[in-house]
């Protein structure tokens, strides 16, 4: 099919309309060329007869009503995937632009992808360990599983991913099979640089695979950045066997972009403006983790997102969080105390965890001792709001030691070294400690048996 | 032959149709080459508006939408228990089996089985006359519930031909019938029923029977009734997806339909898994045996999550007249809330409170209205319970969905982010909740559990929100500068907290309590305060009391006493005297 279209009706930011067109289909990638040379690319989002309504994921500055030929692929958004693309750098739309010319294809995806069967989804509970104690311990990383970081503008939120991807990849049991999708929508340069100089010093770039669209790129080809990374990492967990991690990173930019294209469209906002259809539309990528039924491969997804403002409220977060299974979330106040890395334990959830832990997988007494630090830490907030008003000095005795387990809790279990890489072992043997420093009473989350083996009477 | 047209427009999962081509309001129809399910529901003399309860990429102007001349309906037969589902019925298992892994377009697949035999024995003779309802054969469905096949409502007749006993497939005739108008009607296993219409009853009873849970929380404090309507509202992480999963395990109803709208495909792949492996105490078959899983998730296509929540009550509603007693989880009523608005998004309506739709309160009226205890065209007795988990927006209930659903459920279980962050499970808050059924059921309670139930149950609120008074003190000032009798009040509410409203759905005794283990707990837990308060007014001071570990065993009594061995309560009712005595002789 190779019939260009000449002109455009209309061009109102990154949307244009075309009439009079034959046979478009919805969500149908076209191609533009303006003034005969630059090619670019578009989506059909609306159609109405022969009236068609183009996404370009392009500036379309240079654009004219009279200078632009449309033409039609006849098909959805595609790409080309073999596993030559690891180690690649590629744009958002799938273009490869680290100069080392064309990925050969093995075979071409619609980058939509189709929704995973529930029947033929294997219930995810192997955990990966990370090394970082308070989600090793606390909201263990699942393999299979969707877990994002609910972080704030400028809080160490690449440091932590970061620290995840190098320690996970790097961990036992990790082989050649192992391979991350990295894809960035509207960061910055900077943010951009840092992972990929992460990845080449910790000596995993060439299992790396990066979709860039930083911040200055155009805004409507993060629509399609996301879905572009989880389609390679489908093939490569899927058809190429390899368990992949993916970090997509800032969320918040996404669906700003989404807000963006909806209100030029002229569709009816919902909440703050995003339009109608942000939770199917975030759920058409998270539900792309999973695990198949034997399937050796697995895709797991770390998206990193910046809460507008740190209020967890806020439609990105809120429907994310309906979506995701649990959440890291990353406390301000904890940043300012110098503690790395900031992770707020009481918001913060892994719904895979209770599967994947235990006598079978870590240890015995892992659910035992994270759910007595997540009660006795919620204690410490409440003892910490009573000193506040009535000082200190007048707190019961108990309450006094909540005081001090809650400072040693975030000095010596959540804070650890940007490098440090702590075993199952030493986060539960931290944990004991902390513990320890509680009256045995208070420890009423623990089974009776679980505490007489474990806790000691004189420490 | 049925109407057809020509696609217009499409935008996301609406298609219109230009012009009034003679469709019917909620007609299912077939859209495209590759015939995607659709419904109408929009009709006007300029065009027609069908919403597509498939993907509708890739899909041109032009294309032929073609009418069936039916309303979407679901297929009602042997074959729907144990089986999963997507929101219009059509068998996930079969869709893997023919397209793989990932779910494709236009994949057309019968909603049951029509190939397999099943052992069919008649209960019908030549000759009888039969009415709406009643029941003509039976079939062994699966090891826990016998199907009845049931003559349609709306239709009556002479039995003029019955088969003989046997296997039969679904769409075999069973019986012949000669209706009224002398017209011979061949009778099958099968039925088709609108999923928006209710299906018809002779009247509705009063609720007057919980649906026993073996959670504390909800049996004791927030009981349910059967045939009753309920909602769990709370933020993401607080456990209501846990509460449904309990609901669904242990609740003593016949069948369990779960419907999964827009929720994580993790979760039905984990209630599919845990199902087929846990065995129902009571009967000993398998709690899959008693389960249909409906499952849309928040990726598969959102008309179809709108309609999954019908797709269920039918189910639920044919089930209940053969006279079974039906309990729906409904996870999650928000989503099916947001898929209305964006559909009415994209039918540029106008919007009302947040974007949703002006006809949010009225859906979710008739929605739960489809609850009910009531006797059945045939006589049977049989009902259907919602319980519906709500996610509201931010965690805030005063969005729409929540204060629409307040007002149509009777059962009210709010869950508590505070409580969930300090893994206080169930994290459903006693202060917030109400049910309004107490009443209504408390005559059962007296005949069933015990004549001090109520009662007990009211003491234990009533300890619970001296508590929550005490602690607005207590925030002030700190607890120690509080009167004895109100440090008394506080570490029996902890007692309370931690022993009987926490219950662990990990441990093999406690994730599933008797009503009789419960008020035995109850009784417990009130003669500890009855013994401590009468210390106290002698003067006893509280941190005396304290050093015993007497509390600490009445907490531990939920682990500690198992459920077959109540008699174990009188040593502790002994042990609670001897602290007592203790007490006494060493400091009076």
């Amino acid at each position: 099919m190779s019939i260009e279209y000449l002109g455009l009706s209309e061009i109102n930011g990154p949307l244009i309309a075309v009439e009079g067109v034959k046979g478009g289909s919805f969500e149908e990638i076209v191609e533009l060329s303006v003034a005969g040379k630059k090619k670019k690319l578009g989506r059909i989002v609306e159609i109405n007869e022969d009236k068609a309504v183009i996404q370009v994921f392009e500036s379309t500055d240079e654009m004219s009503l009279s200078n632009t030929h449309t033409r039609l692929t006849g098909h959805p958004m595609e790409i080309g995937l073999s596993v030559d693309i690891l180690g690649r750098i590629f744009n958002g739309l799938g273009e490869p632009i680290d100069g080392l010319g064309k990925v050969t294809a093995e075979c071409v995806r619609d980058v939509n992808g189709l929704p995973m069967n529930p029947c033929v989804r294997e219930y995810p509970r192997n955990y990966i360990r990370t090394g970082i104690s308070a989600i090793d311990g606390l909201t263990t990383l699942i393999r299979g599983q969707k877990l994002p970081i609910f972080s704030g503008n400028g809080l160490p939120h690449d440091q932590l991913a970061a620290q995840i991807v190098e320690q996970a990849s790097l961990g036992e049991g990790s082989a050649e099979d192992f391979a991350i999708v990295f894809a960035a929508m509207g960061v910055k340069y900077d943010v951009a640089e840092f992972f990929r100089r992460t990845f080449e010093e910790s000596g995993v770039s060439s299992h790396v695979v990066m979709f860039l669209n930083l911040s200055n790129d155009p805004v409507v080809e993060r629509l399609i950045t996301p879905k572009v990374a989880l389609t390679a990492a489908e093939y490569l967990a899927f058809e190429k066997d390899m368990h992949i991690l993916v970090i997509l990173t800032d969320m918040t930019s996404f669906a700003e972009a989404m807000r963006e294209v909806s209100s030029l469209k002229g569709e009816i906002p919902s909440r703050k403006g995003y339009p109608g259809y942000l939770y199917s539309e975030l759920a058409t990528l998270y539900e792309r983790a999973g695990i198949l039924k034997g399937a050796k491969g697995s895709v797991t997804q770390i998206p990193i997102l910046t809460m507008p403002g740190d209020d967890i409220t806020h439609p990105i977060p809120d429907l994310t969080g309906y979506i995701t299974e649990g959440q890291i979330v990353l406390e301000r106040s904890l940043h300012q105390k110098n503690i790395y890395p900031p992770i707020n334990v009481l918001p913060s959830l892994s719904r895979l965890m209770k599967d994947g832990i235990g006598a079978e997988f870590t240890r015995e007494d892992h659910q035992d001792v994270s759910n007595q630090l997540f009660s006795s830490y919620a204690r410490v907030g409440e003892a910490r709001d009573l000193a506040s008003v009535i000082g200190e000095d007048e707190l019961s005795e108990v309450d006094k030691k909540y005081l001090q387990f809650g400072t040693a809790f975030e000095q010596e279990f959540v804070s650890q070294g940007a490098t440090e890489n702590r075993t199952m072992e030493e986060t539960l043997d931290i944990g004991w400690r902390l513990l320890h420093i509680l009256p045995r009473e208070e420890l009423d989350r623990i089974d009776t048996r679980i505490l007489e083996k474990y806790y000691d009477p004189k420490p | 032959m049925h109407v057809s047209g020509k696609i217009y427009g499409i935008n996301g999962p609406i298609v219109t149709i230009l012009g009034d081509m003679g469709f019917q309001m909620a007609e299912m129809v077939h859209v495209g080459r590759n015939r995607l399910v659709g419904e109408v529901i929009g009709l006007n003399k300029k065009q027609t508006t069908i919403q597509v309860f498939e993907e509708t990429t890739g899909l041109k102007p032009g294309e032929t939408v073609e009418g069936t001349g039916k309303a979407i309906s679901v297929t009602l037969a042997p074959g729907i228990l144990t089986n999963i589902f997507d929101g219009i019925e059509r068998p996930l298992q079969q869709i893997a089996e023919l397209g793989g892994p990932f779910i494709p377009r236009g994949v057309s697949v019968e909603a049951l089985d029509t190939r397999k035999k099943w052992e069919t024995r008649l209960l019908v003779k030549e000759g009888e006359r039969v009415y709406p309802g009643a029941v003509i054969a039976e079939v062994p469905e699966t090891p826990a519930i016998t199907h009845k096949v049931m003559v349609p409502p709306e239709v009556s007749g002479l039995v003029k031909a019955v088969a003989a006993d046997g296997s039969y497939t679904i769409q075999e005739t069973l019986a012949v019938l000669e209706t009224e108008d002398g017209k011979e009607l061949p009778l099958t296993m099968t039925q088709q029923w609108p999923i928006r219409i209710p299906r018809p009853v002779n009247r509705r009873f009063p609720a007057d029977r919980p649906l026993v849970t073996g959670q504390r929380i909800l049996d004791t404090l927030f009981p349910i009734a059967k045939g009753g309507t309920a909602a769990i509202p709370g933020g993401f992480g607080t456990g209501k997806t846990m509460t449904q999963h309990q609901l669904a395990k242990w609740s003593d109803a016949d069948i369990i339909i779960y419907i999964g709208c827009g929720e994580r495909g993790n979760e039905m792949t984990n209630v599919l898994e845990e199902f087929s492996q846990l065995v129902d105490p009571k009967s000993g078959n398998l709690l899959m045996d008693r389960t249909t899983l409906i499952a849309n998730t928040s990726n598969m296509p959102v008309a179809a999550r709108e309609a999954s929540i019908y797709t269920g009550l039918t189910l639920a509603e044919y089930y209940r007249d053969m006279g079974y007693h039906v309990a729906i989880m409904a996870d999650s009523t928000s989503r099916w809330a947001e898929a209305l608005r964006e559909l009415s998004g994209r039918l540029e309506e106008m919007p009302a409170e947040e974007g949703f739709p002006a006809y949010l309160a009225s859906r979710l009226s008739a929605f739960y209205e489809r609850a009910g205890y009531v006797e059945n065209l045939n006589g049977t007795d049989g009902s259907v319970t919602i319980i519906g988990a709500v996610s509201p927006q931010g965690g805030d209930f005063s969005e729409p969905v929540t204060q629409n659903t307040k007002r149509f459920v009777r059962c009210f279980l709010a869950l508590d982010k505070s409580l969930a962050y300090a893994r206080h499970y169930p994290a459903i808050n006693w202060l917030t909740s109400y049910t309004e059924y107490l009443n209504d059921l408390a005559p059962w309670y007296s005949a069933n559990v015990g004549q001090n139930f109520v009662y007990c149950r009211n003491q234990i609120l009533n300890i619970l929100t001296t508590e929550s008074r005490l602690n607005e003190i207590v925030k002030l000032i700190g607890s120690d500068v509080l009167p004895d009798d109100q440090k008394l009040v506080l570490e029996i509410a902890r007692v309370i907290r931690l022993g009987f409203l926490q219950q662990n759905a990990f441990h093999a005794e406690d994730t599933y309590v008797p009503m009789e283990k419960q008020l035995r707990m109850m009784e417990t837990i009130l003669y500890l305060y009855e013994k401590c308060k009468a210390l106290i007014e002698l003067n006893m001071p509280m941190a005396l009391l304290r050093e015993d570990r007497i509390f600490e065993k009445v907490i531990a009594i939920k682990y500690d006493v198992a459920n077959q061995e109540l008699s174990k309560f009188q040593d502790y009712h002994r042990m609670i005297d001897a602290f007592y005595q203790r007490i006494m002789e060493t400091n009076a």
